[in-house]
């Protein structure tokens, strides 16, 4: 893998430029991620809406590949239900193991300008820390319903 | 110059710059070579074997206790605890002194730039005493005011524990001022050594420190080798740390009568090959010599600092003075995350540490998030040095942030 086409455009451009690097108002699921071997940490918040994300943001502090992939991460999920954010973390962290298809790598957009991290074994957890929390608050908000 | 790095194997077979000494050094040939002769000319259980094979595989281990005590100026050799590393060394302490001697209204006194590992165990100490942590602060460059020392410790200070130089600032430590002030209020000190004794002469009867703890890795010698030194007067009234085989002179149904020091502390098979690796770092280090290991690192330390200190955006944590750095360098880069820094320094097969080096309460008190961090040995070179700073100058542009 050449180097610097890792660190490219599309990862740099939204690690310095965020879209959603801003709070959402009235969200309704807020939840910390945190990454204990650098003890970076994100705050992700999302605003659900009859199963919809229709808003999202995230806040903190973290390496350029945990920003961008958190930025990259509320691009794709807004406007999408809890179950295809769900599929899409899904998809991520297969792209992030090697074990994507180039079907599936397709459905990930932008999020495909990180599949080598795969071959980046100590920056795996940066780049899955937004995809992780989001996985864990719309699970943990569909087990609350049910209980 | 010699060229010390055609003593290291892995330096000579692979392209790299390793600027990443203060988390483990490289071995050279005499160490590597000194474990596996012990492993192909002594093997036997150390402290066990009544056969001619076991006496000497004992009595191997036993001169590298002796080199060990030559080394940290100890008085006995009963007062060298071999263990695995800093950490369990600090462990033993904690759990044979600190639960045993500590209760509530006592006073547990560690500095804010201690390593986790000389924290954690403290913690523990004083959840289950009852006794109170409390925190000797330092100035933002990374300096103990006397006057601030000498607030802290009062007739309370049971036990002080304090980093002989800072593995984040590179700072040494002012331990003489410290257990000075705690023996004559009756408490003890423990000087973590894990980044001093690789790096600069340290003597245990000089300092009259009670408990002394350094890891061999980081000294050369190989992974799971370290060293505990304990005055004999407190290592004999403390219980073992870990139970179990050859610690004993006899055991019963209900119980046991330890074996004398040091082997009350040496529960099960020990680490022979890596003891005699430890007592070979050792020698080579001395033949080397002080004076070339401290000229070279604070040479190499003074090129890095001005290096580096010359690069827009670059923030060296802690003195300004790189003499004053023991070989480590943390930095930040204004707009780029340390990992970034540490990824794109490997791409140049430059490698250093990112992140919070295990000291988040100091990075905390700083008020800096994470860094990268340098670590220089003598063995390092001008070019490892210049391929350090040429990389950083690339770095900001690289992360899309001009120059």
């Amino acid at each position: 893998m050449a180097f610097d086409a890792f660190y490219n455009e599309v990862l740099t451009d939204h690690n310095l430029h965020p879209l959603h690097k801003e709070r959402v108002e009235d969200a309704d699921l807020v939840l910390e991620g945190v990454n204990p071997s650098c003890g970076d940490d994100i705050v992700l918040e999302l605003k659900v809406e009859d199963g919809t994300i229709v808003d999202g943001s995230f806040e903190g502090d973290g390496c350029a590949i945990s920003q961008a992939s958190a930025d990259i991460m509320l691009d794709l999920v807004v406007g999408r239900t809890k179950e295809e954010a769900l599929h899409l973390a899904e998809l991520f962290h297969k792209m992030i193991h090697s074990q994507c298809s180039p079907e599936e790598l397709e459905e990930l957009g932008e999020a495909g300008a990180l599949k080598d991290i795969s071959h980046m074994p100590a920056r795996v957890k940066c780049a899955l820390l937004g995809w992780g929390t989001m996985k864990d608050m719309l699970s943990d908000s569909d087990k609350d319903k049910t209980e | 110059m010699k060229d010390f790095k055609a003593d290291f194997p892995l330096l000579n077979e692979r392209d790299i710059a390793y600027l990443d000494n203060a988390a483990t050094a490289q071995r050279p040939v005499p160490v590597l070579e000194a474990e596996r002769k012990f492993y192909e000319r002594f093997n036997a259980n150390p402290l066990r074997g009544l056969y001619a094979l076991g006496v000497e595989a004992t009595e191997e281990y036993e001169k590298a206790r002796e080199r060990v005590r030559q080394f940290l100026h100890a008085g006995s050799t009963q007062e060298i605890i071999f263990t695995r590393n800093t950490t369990e060394s600090i462990n033993l302490v904690a759990y044979s002194y600190g639960l045993e001697r500590l209760k509530p209204g006592d006073e547990i006194l560690v500095s804010i730039a201690e390593h986790h590992s000389d924290l954690l165990p403290w913690q523990m100490v004083a959840r289950r005493t009852g006794a109170t942590l409390r925190f000797l602060e330092c100035d933002p460059d990374g300096t103990f005011p006397l006057e601030r020392i000498q607030a802290m410790v009062g007739p309370n200070t049971k036990l002080a524990a304090m980093g002989q130089v800072s593995n984040v600032l590179g700072r040494t430590a002012p331990v003489e001022e410290l257990i000075r002030l705690v023996h004559q209020n009756g408490g003890v000190v423990l000087v973590d050594a894990a980044q001093s004794a690789p790096h600069m002469p340290v003597d245990v009867a000089a300092l009259d420190v009670d408990f002394l703890a350094f890891s061999g890795h980081k000294l050369m010698a190989p992974m799971g080798i370290g060293v505990l030194y304990g005055k004999k007067a407190l290592l004999d009234a403390m219980p073992p740390f870990l139970t179990g085989g050859e610690m004993i002179e006899s055991v019963t149904r209900e119980g046991a009568v330890y074996a004398e020091l040091p082997h009350k502390f040496e529960a099960g098979t020990v680490n022979g090959g890596g003891a005699v690796a430890l007592a070979a770092a050792i020698d080579y280090l001395e033949q080397v010599g002080w004076q070339e290991v401290m000229g070279r690192e604070e040479a190499l330390t003074k090129l890095a600092f001005d290096g580096l200190s010359q690069i827009l955006g670059v923030h060296i944590l802690g003195s300004q003075d790189p003499a004053e750095h023991c070989g480590i360098l943390s930095f930040t880069v204004d707009g780029v995350h340390p990992h970034d820094i540490a990824a794109i320094l490997d791409d140049a097969h430059v490698a250093i540490r990112a992140g919070h080096h295990c000291a988040q309460p100091l990075l905390a008190h700083l008020g800096v998030r994470s860094s990268a961090r340098a670590s220089i040995a003598f063995y390092n070179t001008e070019e490892d040095v210049a391929r350090l700073v040429d990389t950083m100058k690339t770095v900001r542009r690289r992360m899309g942030l001009g120059l």
